[in-house]
């Protein structure tokens, strides 16, 4: 156990040391420091001599380690933009997306371990059909488009008249498949409730959740229908399996068998993949963001890219290559931890 | 004695005995989706015969007729079938242009991420050892990354070295470049698996005992067998190499508004939809998902007929 822990800490050690190697990479190639910090007017010898007091003509090595050490010490440098430090701006904008990812991803376990076991057992049903059409549906469409979709429909509302108005049920009918909008599809609202340092928290009121609805739904939406696909396959599999039928002969109740027995190790694949997708989520956030204003990382991100803020850039990657990083070391250290079979020490078999 | 050998059938005799015919005759969502796909593919690169206006052309293009609805919606143009945009160009004309800068995004990139996702695929599986080990970490790290968010820190990084201008002026080229290097990994890692299936085959044995050099034995011996499952993912990584242009396109990191793809069509629309004009937002985004979508069920259909234990999703 200690050994297989060592090896992939060493392993997250090594993949973070790549990923600052590509951003110092990219801080050294995009921009010229110099310009951003003086401007057009001082000239040339003042810039060399500022050149070499910043360090700017070391080696690449020389350089580098001293990134390294800075970013150790969470220490980025300032942001263009903002004008502080980017750590701060970064602090500032996290709470928004990881509670962002928390909804959506409250929504994706709450629905899909259901239908998904709903669907395993009863493959034949109308209603599983319908959802295993419905997912392959809901891959196909981008998660921006169901948002624009879903602001459309809730926020700013349809009027569909097909029905002749002058007769009553025509009027019903009408009013049934409009909607009235009004959902708000914009920013996180005004009513946000103070938690700590940065953290202002959609959660606590009614009027400041709403805010969160559209979103959620849209960032779950594009996992949803691969989470129900996963855990339908992995659960048949699991049904067809020899202990499942032996369960059966002693008699033990269905129920039991599916929730206790079967569900167990149908959910040990789902954990490795939904670590693997927390990255997309992220990725996906960016998108959603972008829909809905949603003043996250992901914005921030964009934001950045337009101002060419190349410091708020790279502390963007490496803090986003951190939260991969860790949460796909936590979910193999699960993995082995609920999974005997995995050989901790030895090679993967 | 004469012994005679039957005739070796040719291409088309084998293919029209296949199991692949076969099986498509008999599945009407396979044959409605084939229809649909080609229908688009053919639309869309008939565009500059197809289409009643070049959106690219500047002197067609009339300000004071933009924002006009669709034809079923009052006051619409009916020279104008499906409503123009902000620009005042015809949206119709606009989509099978967009159409198909998307299928020749999502066509490159997947061309250039079989390539390079095929050959190291062929080198990790075979070779083995080191370079397996090197080969199989690097996809390991890339997919821990997810394609999109790879892509769209490719993008920004692109983007951010060659300036908007030059960005919008190669916008094709980079982004299949983008989008291939972002995806490869998924060909890798299927191209391996079979490889290792196949190396220890008793064929490559001879042909190894033969004299054959390491290169010939990879490309002409063993990649014909694994033909089936790149075969297979191929259609769905068309599928999401045409999302990932519509999701970079709309983020601002792939085509201008000038050379529009779907994904941009979509994204200028949606400065418009707050102001009630749907469409311009709305129809390119259905094309979209349809395109997609077919791609996706017949990906599905080719899964379950060619290789049904290569996925389990």
């Amino acid at each position: 156990m200690i050994a297989f822990l060592i090896k992939r800490l060493f392993h997250a050690l090594l993949v973070m040391f790549i990923i600052s190697v590509i951003s110092f990479a990219i801080q050294d190639n995009l921009g010229d420091p110099i310009q951003q910090m003086v401007g057009q007017s001082v000239p040339e010898s003042e810039r060399a001599t500022l050149r070499e007091e910043l360090g700017l003509n070391d080696p690449f090595l020389v350089q580098y380690l001293r990134f390294a050490k800075n970013a150790l010490q969470f220490d980025f440098g300032y942001s263009y933009f903002f004008n502080e430090p980017t750590t701060e701006v970064i602090l500032r904008h996290l709470p928004a997306t990881l509670e962002l990812v928390a909804a959506a991803t409250f929504l994706i376990v709450t629905l899909s371990v259901p239908i998904g076991v709903y669907s395993a057992i009863k493959p034949r049903s109308p209603l599983s059909r319908l959802f295993m059409g419905v997912s392959i549906v809901g891959i196909s469409i981008p998660v921006f488009l169901t948002a624009i979709v879903l602001i459309q429909i809730f926020s700013i509302g349809i009027s569909i008249t097909p029905f002749p108005e002058d007769i009553g049920w025509g009027s019903w009918l009408n009013g049934l498949l409009s909607t009235e909008g009004g959902m708000p599809a914009y920013g996180r609202g005004n009513d946000l409730t103070h938690v700590f340092g940065t953290w202002y928290t959609n959660y606590a009121s009614w009027d400041s959740l709403v805010y969160l609805v559209l979103p959620a739904i849209s960032l779950a939406s594009i996992m949803l229908p691969l989470f129900i696909r996963l855990i339908r396959a992995e659960m048949l599999e699991v049904l067809q399996s020899d202990y499942v039928k032996f369960a059966k002969a002693k008699g033990i109740s269905m129920r039991r068998i599916y929730f206790l027995h079967a569900l167990k190790n149908t959910m040990l694949p789902v954990i490795t993949v939904g670590g693997v997708q927390i990255g997309t989520l992220v990725a996906f956030t960016i998108l959603t963001e972008t829909v809905f204003q949603w003043p996250g990382m992901g914005l921030m991100f964009l934001d950045a890219i337009e101002r060419s803020d190349i410091p708020l850039i790279i502390t963007y990657l490496m803090v986003v290559g951190l939260i991969f990083v860790i949460t796909n070391t936590l979910v193999d250290l699960i993995y082995g931890l609920v999974n005997p079979t995995v050989k901790l020490t030895g090679k993967p078999a | 004695m004469t012994t005679t050998t039957p005739p070796v059938p040719s291409h088309w005799a084998r293919f029209r005995d296949s199991y692949l015919l076969y099986s498509f005759k008999r599945d009407l969502v396979a044959q409605t989706c084939l229809l649909v796909f080609v229908s688009m593919v053919a639309a869309a690169f008939l565009a500059p015969w197809l289409a009643p206006m070049n959106p690219y052309d500047l002197a067609q293009i009339d300000i004071l007729s933009s924002e006009l609805p669709p034809f079923w919606i009052a006051g619409s143009d009916p020279s104008y079938l499906l409503g123009t945009d902000a620009q005042g160009r015809d949206l119709l004309s606009t989509i099978l242009y967009g159409a198909r800068v998307s299928l020749i995004i999502g066509f490159g990139a997947v061309i250039l991420q079989a390539l390079i996702g095929i050959s190291f695929g062929l080198l990790a599986g075979y070779l083995g050892g080191r370079v397996d080990a090197f080969l199989m970490r690097l996809a390991d790290i890339q997919l821990s990354f997810s394609t999109l968010m790879v892509a769209i820190i490719v993008g920004a990084v692109f983007k951010a070295t060659f300036g908007g201008e030059t960005f919008s002026e190669y916008a094709v080229v980079l982004l299949v470049l983008i989008i291939g290097l972002a995806e490869w990994p998924q060909y890798a890692r299927t191209v391996r698996a079979s490889v290792l299936a196949e190396r220890s085959k008793e064929y490559v044995d001879a042909a190894r005992v033969m004299g054959f050099r390491a290169k010939r034995i990879m490309f002409r011996h063993i990649l014909p067998n694994t033909l089936s499952p790149i075969f297979v993912i191929s259609t769905v990584q068309v599928a999401n190499a045409i999302i990932s242009e519509a999701a970079l396109s709309f983020l601002g990191l792939g085509m201008p508004e000038t050379q529009p793809s779907l994904g941009s069509l979509i994204k200028s629309g949606f400065d418009y939809i707050q102001s009630g004009s749907w469409w311009i937002t709305l129809i390119p985004g259905t094309v979209l998902v349809v395109l997609v979508l077919v791609i996706n069920l017949l990906g599905d259909w080719l899964r379950d007929v060619m290789n049904p234990r290569l996925y389990k999703g």
